[in-house]
Parts: C-alpha cells; structure tokens; sequence
C-alpha cells in the first residue's frame, strides 16, 4: 500500500463530500454528466469485486449492466410511475439472476477462456435484444414514466436522481469495502493469489467464485437500473462488447487491486472522453477525440504500471530511490 | 435447399472459415508464443482492407497498377508495420501482466480506427475484382459461382500450406516452437529470441493485412470492420485451444459453417449461434478442441 489507511480514507469522504456539494454549484449539464460518471464507478466497483478481489477477468459485464437496463424499461408500466420498493430489486433480481446462470456454467474454465465464455455469453444476450423485439430490437425502448419513492423521492428530477446515485455509490463502496474485511473477502482474495492452495486448505472455491460472480452481476444490474432511470432509454449497445471493454479499461486505468481505483478510473476515462471531445479546446479536431483518448491510454500503460491509484507511490519512489522501490514491488506481489 | 444452392453455401462456408483462419492464426500465433493479448489484432485486417482500396491509385501510378501488384506493396508495407510496432510498442509488453496488454491494445485500437478516420474517412467503400478474376464458374444447371471467391479460397489454403511448412520443416520454425516453450533456454542457446520475436509478430501482421486486402472486394471496406473480426477470431482461437494453428484451421471452418448455414436455415438466431457453440465447446472442452504442445 501507498498510503497510510487513515489518508486513504481522508481521500475517499473528501471525494464523496466533494460529489454530495457538486450539486449546489454546477448546472444541468453537469449533473447529468457526473451522474453519469457516478453511475459508471457503481459498474467499475462491480467489475473490481470480480477482477481485482478475485481474480475472475469477466469481459462480459455489459450483459449484467443491460439485463438491469432492460428489466427496469420493461418491467415498467406503460401509464403511471412504478415504485422504486419492488423495481429496483426487480432489476438487480433480474440481473443477478442470468449473473448465476453464467457463472454457473462460466467457472468451469480458468484463465483467457474465462475471459472469452464470459463474452460469448455477453454476446448471447445482446444479440437476444438486437435481434428479437422483446425489447423493440436495434432502436431500444423508452421508459415512460420514471420510478418513484412516496412523495418526496421523484427519479424524474435531476437532482433528486443524483443525490440518489450518490448515496447509492456510497452504499455499495462501504459495502465492497467491508466485503473485502470479511472472511468471505479474504477467501476470495485467497482464490485470487492461488486457488490451488485454498482447495488444499480446505475451501470449496466454486461457490465462493461463484456468490462473487452473482453479486458482482446485481451490482451491475444496480447501475444498469440508474442508467436507464437517468436517460429514460435503453437500446442493445448498453449490452455490446465494446462496453464491457470500456468498463475493464476504466479500472485498469485506475489501478485494479483497489477499491478507489474503480472511482479514479471511471472518472479519469469519463472525463478524458470529455476533454479530448470538447470543441472549446481542440476545435474541429474534436470529432477525433479517440485519437487523443487511445493515445492517453497507451501512455498510462507505459507510465502508470500500477494505475493511477499507484502513481502517488510511484512518486515516493522516485524521491526515496531504489531501496523502497523493491520493498513495494515485493509487497506488490500477491 | 437444393444441392447446388448446398454446393454454393458450402463454399461460401469455406471461403468464410479459410479467411477467418488468416486472421485467427496470427492471433493465435503472437499469444501462444508471445503470451500477448493483442486486441488491435482486427485493426490489422481493417488496415489491409483499407490499403486494398488506398494504394490501387498510388500502385497504378508507380507500377502500372494491378490487383496482385497492390497485394505485393501492401504486405512489404505490412512487414514493415509489424516490425515497427512490435519494436515500438509490443516489445514493452512481453513482462506486463494480461490487464496491461489488453489497455494497450485498446489504445491502439482507438488510435487506428481515428488515424483510418482521418487518413481515409468514414465513408463505405467497394474494391474492385480485378478483371483476370471476375469472372464466374457455372454450377449446377441456373446457378454460377465468382471465381474471386474461390481465389480467396486458394491463398488462403497456400497461405496455411505455407505457415504449416515453415513450423513443422524448417529451422525458423523449430526455434519458434522452442521459443514458444521456454523463452530463456531458447536464448541462452544463443538464438536472438528478440529478434525471433519481432518476425513472428510481423508475420502475424503481414498475414492479416494481407486477409483484409485479398477479402477487401467482397466485403467492401467500411470502419468498424477490424472489430467484428477480432471478436469472431477470438472465438475461432478459444475453440481451437489458444496458441494452436491446427486448432485455429478446424474451428475457423466449424464457425464458418455455422455461421453461414445459421443465416440460411435460422436467419433470426444467427447472430447468437456461434457464441452458443463457442459456450458448448467451452463446457465441454474448457481449454478448446486442441491444447497447444
């Protein structure tokens, strides 16, 4: 580690509290991006539970993310706005649901053909809505009516929704957090270094693997939910591979292995897209935005070995030199 | 369905399957020797597609033009690009972890697709047939087959023959197959493991540019192409077992069968299909049809 505990956690409630003010001074705009990007961290967070606390490189986590989407959209009633009490646990039901189905079968394999089952089965699901009209096929569908909580907790209002994002980001980084502590996170971590060993240590690992794999899958289901909530539409592209990719780039690009490294690369890859698009800064040369974006990304990877969660401790070491650098990289090592 | 129309689909299949080999083999190739994940893999075979339609004007001016002339200048101008890359890029990425590699290879990815954009365009472009080849074979009593597609066919069977010789009968290959097995040992023999390296990833290179070129005048040339290729050439690698060009060839030519008989008989569910047999394989075999030795 890096920092001290008590500073990693300095950083993440100046980073909550930051995001709770974000409101009061910033307009629509804004808000709707940074609630978007909040939406995306809950996705990296459930990615990181499976890449970085267990080993489980899933390249199909758009999948989980656009069941969530869809059963929100679908399960909606045309007419008047449905209750957040049963349709919210509706979509990560739903989500979670075909996350146990595919984990299932998936954790038989190991290694590059995990990755790939994972995607295959991502593929299944996407071509189901892209060529099906279950859910009205290439063009998506609308939501209607956005859900609703009593009086005072309207998902139509921009604030209201991003305030409930927000506590719902908090909810689920607390939550992974003290997953992580508990003993069924150390077991997981202990898949992760050597699964081998667990087995010998007495641990069936396929159903922890495979508890990790559902939960991993409602979370997405969670922030699949959130998104379609926020742009009142949904279509295949949330469920294509080029989104999954997305998702595992982001906590890469923050430092896999860390549960801050979700937040900073989400926000890190959502806000280069910005940048690298805004017309203020490069002009006509803004429709080529991933020019400037694939560019960063292979500069983080020469540069950032660790992800941005590491670049503090890539500092340190320079000003300290070469004798704590071993120590890290041999404390890197899991 | 009638038989020639079976005929026709059949070769179809197999043109589909030869062509998804190309691809599949280099990607196969740089991962089971190199151990790296290269995502930009179809942007490689974007690359030559585009090239099949960018250099027949600068060909025809220098050289008096020509189909097979373009496939020339585009495959030395691929070596070329594989050498660089690899001595540019990839060479850094033999030590990093998987994650590593696939953020790098992402990168690429957006860079060549924009560098494409820029250079060529977005617009959807056809590539001639050249003329020796565009003519038709008759087949049955009402249907004729293009010979263009039956050429493609035939490089890539010559392009298979050619990769299977090299491994299996020369001294090139034997060093690669040993590289491919012990990376230290290989180079404590004194063999330039660096240097072996840098051509295998330029021939991997060269092999799926040249398959986007040579398929160029079918498919036409439109962007995006590069990844719906490597998502299928992944497919084609896992359920051949990674690293294995024997493998590669066989599931290569099961997914062209499936695929291009799944849009016939089952047009609704033929997107889905040879994920669905990618998973069943996978269920039964997890390390694919053939483990690479």
């Amino acid at each position: 580690m890096n920092l001290e505990p008590s500073s990693k956690a300095v950083f993440v409630i100046a980073a909550f509290a930051l995001l709770a003010a974000y409101p009061l001074v910033s307009g629509s705009f804004g808000i709707d991006l940074v609630n978007k990007i909040m939406i995306f961290a809950i996705f990296a967070l459930s990615l990181e539970l499976l890449v970085g606390g267990t080993g489980l490189v899933c390249f199909g986590q758009a999948a989980f993310f656009g069941i969530g989407a869809y059963a929100t959209v679908l399960l909606s009633p045309s007419s008047n706005p449905a209750s957040l009490l049963w349709l919210l646990p509706a979509a990560i039901g739903a989500a979670a649901l075909y996350a146990l189905a595919v984990g299932a079968l998936s954790l038989r394999t190991k290694g590059v053909y995990f990755i790939m089952v994972t995607l295959a089965f991502a593929q299944m699901a996407y071509y189901v809505v892209h060529d099906t009209p279950l859910g009205g096929g290439t063009d998506g569908i609308y939501l209607t009516a956005k859900p609703v909580l009593g009086a005072w907790i309207d998902l139509d209002k921009p604030v209201v929704l991003y305030l409930f994002t927000l506590v719902l980001l908090v909810k689920v980084f607390v939550c992974m957090a003290l997953l992580s502590r508990s003993r069924f996170g150390r077991a997981l971590a202990g898949i992760r270094v050597n699964e081998q060993r667990m087995r010998a240590a007495g641990f069936a690992t396929y159903p922890y693997k495979l508890a990790a794999f559902t939960i991993s899958g409602a979370i997405a289901g969670l922030a699949g939910f959130l998104f379609a909530v926020k742009d009142g539409f949904v279509n295949p592209e949330l469920m294509s591979w080029h989104f999954s990719g997305a998702v595992l780039i982001m906590i890469i690009l923050g430092g896999i292995g860390h549960l801050r490294g979700a937040l900073i690369g989400a926000f890190a890859f959502a806000l280069l897209q910005e940048f690298f698009k805004s017309e203020a800064i490069f002009g006509a040369f803004a429709k080529h935005w991933t020019l400037g974006l694939g560019l960063t990304i292979i500069a983080s990877v020469a540069l950032l070995p660790r992800g941005l969660v590491g670049l503090p401790g890539q500092w340190k070491d320079r000003l300290l030199g070469r004798a704590s650098r071993r120590a890290e990289a041999a404390e890197m090592q899991p | 369905m009638s038989l020639s129309t079976f005929l026709i689909q059949c070769l179809n299949s197999l043109q589909y399957g030869l062509l998804l080999f190309l691809v599949a083999s280099g990607l196969t190739l740089i991962f089971g020797i190199m151990g790296v994940i290269n995502l930009a893999h179809g942007s490689f075979y974007m690359i030559g597609a585009y090239m099949a339609f960018a250099l027949s004007p600068v060909v025809a001016s220098a050289f008096g033009g020509g189909f097979f002339a373009v496939l020339l200048v585009g495959t030395v101008l691929a070596v070329l690009l594989g050498y660089a890359l690899e001595w540019a890029f990839y060479s850094y990425l033999y030590e990093r972890e998987h994650l590593q590699q696939v953020l790098m290879t992402y990168g690429l990815i957006l860079v060549f697709e924009e560098l494409r954009s820029l250079l060529v365009g977005d617009e959807v472009h056809g590539v001639e047939i050249p003329a020796l080849l565009a003519g038709t074979l008759p087949l049955g009593e009402l249907m004729t087959y293009p010979v263009y597609r039956l050429f493609i066919s035939a490089v890539c069977i010559a392009l298979a023959l050619g990769m299977y010789f090299v491994f299996t009968r020369t001294r090139l290959g034997m060093m690669i197959r040993a590289g491919s097995t012990n990376r230290e040992m290989v180079q404590s023999l004194g063999i330039d493991i660096k240097f072996l390296y840098r051509v295998v990833f330029a021939a991997g290179v060269a092999i799926a540019v040249l398959a986007g070129m040579v398929a160029a005048p079918v498919s036409s040339v439109y962007p995006g192409m590069g990844s719906s290729v490597l998502i299928v050439c992944f497919v084609v690698v896992v359920i051949g077992g990674i690293g294995s060009i024997r493998g590669a060839l066989l599931a290569a030519l099961l997914i062209g069968f499936v695929d291009t008989f799944g849009k016939v008989l089952l047009p609704q569910a033929a997107g889905v299909l040879i994920y669905v047999l990618m998973a069943l394989i996978l269920l039964w075999k997890p390390d694919g049809l053939f483990r690479a030795g």
